[in-house]
């Protein structure tokens, strides 16, 4: 497997003097799921933030496919091959659903990415029958849905998911990780912050545990199930084990 | 409500909303009220002048008018160069002045800037132009007689050159991929930036197409009324009022919205007196505002 995206001894942060993700270190190969967990303040969502150039990088280095994009801004990372979907207000809610999916379609990959766009509206009968209603009508999951079927239209390499399953129900997470699962099975690099634990085990390749910023543990999600730090990082930050 | 005065006040409305069009554009996409607009209208107005002078000195047949209009082919010139170059002045008021504010994160100072912006630009204006009126022709534009109402040429080309702009600005907003960005990033810029909006670039083509449609306005203003440095302060109120009683953000609430005042406009100086005018902008206002915060085809945010 390639190594599609690599970060090196990460610090970022919205103050330069108190940086809130501190040396983090993570790598996804192609066809991975790696899921970011930790306890609420561990700086998971800051960290998939500052890979997509939302967020100030102080230090550290970001590859994606050899290529270093640290200092690339953000909407220019999408045409190296990066894709992000944010935890919330992810979609453009007042243009439509066709819309929505046109605007992730890059300016010089406009043909392949309107047949794209055709063959995602095609294979969900949500989107087909209301394609130029607002999208700000569509219920959370479906909105999941299309903010993740958006970053798609630009044929990622690498896909960041902040917390994608927020508020969803039961099912639709389910059905969410699944497709997620399919796209890493299909070739698609997959980072992403969950905070249902639980779930994420089911489809992750590899779990990573940030604790105050930094990595305190990774693993397949059977090693971190066998280890008792895990649970103590939920209850009370770092350990000393 | 008689005819003469529905037809005065749809004219008088399709320019104010034209201008509005750039408020609510440059609102929309930036959420900054530029207080300078009225003077990118003035600005419209006098690069018209000079380029439609420069074209009649050039080339006199340029200057022949079809019977009873007095604007010349080198004014519709004028009016296009005119509204292109008004657009540029804004892009560069952007990035001298309200950009380095923006980066700093200082909302409320890019506001206030552009009251000094205003009033520069309008100093600027009188020290080159003096506060002279001056007129793109000294012809009178004879009224056609309609029977019903009397309506001059230039009043007709002025409104349909509004709405032929109008369904322009409509068609590229909806159908351009630049216009869908225009609106993605008005809605949420950091979303913009992640699905791979250059931000930078779409903000100048706002600033573009605001100014350019303040300049055109700026053009039908001069056309039907005069050309002064204070002209575009003038109309800011009905502009902003327009485009707030229509919903800031929505260019169908701006259309709206120059029509309601321009009517109300025409019906105050029918029937009350010129000198209550003004006042119709405030009323409709605080009325509108009353009963529909968000304006009339506006979005709660």
């Amino acid at each position: 497997m390639n190594a599609c995206l690599e970060v090196t001894g990460l610090v970022a942060g919205y103050e330069r003097s108190n940086p809130i993700v501190r040396g983090a270190s993570i790598t996804v190969e192609s066809g991975q799921i790696v899921t970011l967990i930790g306890p609420n303040g561990a700086g998971k969502s800051t960290c998939v933030r500052a890979i997509a150039g939302l967020v100030p990088i102080e230090a550290g280095h970001i590859q994606l496919n050899g290529q270093d994009i640290t200092t690339v801004p953000a909407h220019g990372r999408v045409a190296t091959g990066l894709g992000f979907v944010p935890q919330s207000d992810n979609i453009f809610a007042d243009l439509s659903i066709e819309e929505n999916l046109q605007l992730g379609i890059p300016r010089n990959a406009r043909r392949e990415g309107r047949a794209r766009a055709e063959a995602l509206l095609a294979s969900v009968p949500e989107f087909r029958e209301r394609r130029a209603r607002r999208a700000g009508g569509l219920s959370g999951g479906q909105r999941q849905v299309l903010a993740v079927a958006r970053a798609l239209m630009a044929a990622p390499t690498v896909l960041l998911l902040d917390e994608p399953t927020a508020g969803l129900s039961p099912r639709a997470v389910t059905e969410l990780l699944m497709q997620c699962r399919q796209l890493a099975d299909e070739g698609l690099a997959i980072l992403m912050v969950e905070q249902n634990v639980r779930a994420a085990f089911t489809v992750s390749d590899q779990v990573v545990v940030l604790v105050q910023g930094a990595v305190a543990m990774a693993g397949t999600p059977q090693q971190l199930s066998a280890d008792p730090r895990l649970a103590a990082y939920y209850l009370g930050g770092r350990s000393s084990t | 409500m008689n005819l003469q005065v529905l037809l005065d006040g749809v004219v008088e409305g399709s320019l104010i909303a034209l201008g509005a069009a750039g408020v609510t554009l440059t609102y929309g996409t930036l959420r900054f009220g530029n207080f300078a607009h009225g003077e990118l209208v003035s600005v419209g107005a006098y690069w018209a002048l000079l380029v439609a002078g420069a074209i009649g000195a050039l080339l006199p047949d340029s200057l022949v008018t079809p019977e009873g209009f007095t604007a010349t082919p080198a004014l519709l010139i004028g009016l296009l160069a005119g509204a292109v170059l008004t657009g540029l002045v804004a892009v560069m008021i952007d990035n001298l002045v309200y950009r380095p504010l923006r980066d700093r994160g200082a909302a409320m100072a890019v506001s206030m800037a552009s009251f000094g912006v205003s009033m520069a630009m309008r100093a600027a204006l009188e020290v080159g132009f003096s506060a002279r009126p001056r007129y793109y022709s000294d012809e009178l534009s004879i009224a056609w007689d309609l029977g019903f109402a009397r309506i001059a040429p230039d009043r007709v080309l002025v409104w349909a050159l509004s709405m032929l702009i109008f369904m322009a600005l409509a068609l590229y907003l909806t159908r351009s991929r630049t216009g869908r960005e225009m609106r993605a990033v008005g809605e949420n810029r950091q979303l913009a930036e992640v699905v791979g909006i250059d931000v930078r670039r779409v903000l100048r083509m706002t600033w573009l197409i605001g100014g350019g449609l303040a300049g055109a306005a700026g053009v039908g203003i001069g056309l039907l009324v005069q050309i002064r440095p204070s002209m575009g302060a003038e109309v800011l109120l009905p502009m902003f009022a327009a485009a707030i009683v229509g919903g800031l953000g929505s260019l169908r609430g701006a259309l709206f919205g120059g029509l309601l005042i321009g009517l109300g406009e025409a019906v105050a100086v029918a029937h009350v007196g010129a000198e209550w005018r003004a006042a119709v902008s405030f009323t409709l206002l605080v009325v509108v505002l009353l009963v529909r915060p968000t304006g009339l085809f506006g979005r709660r945010e």
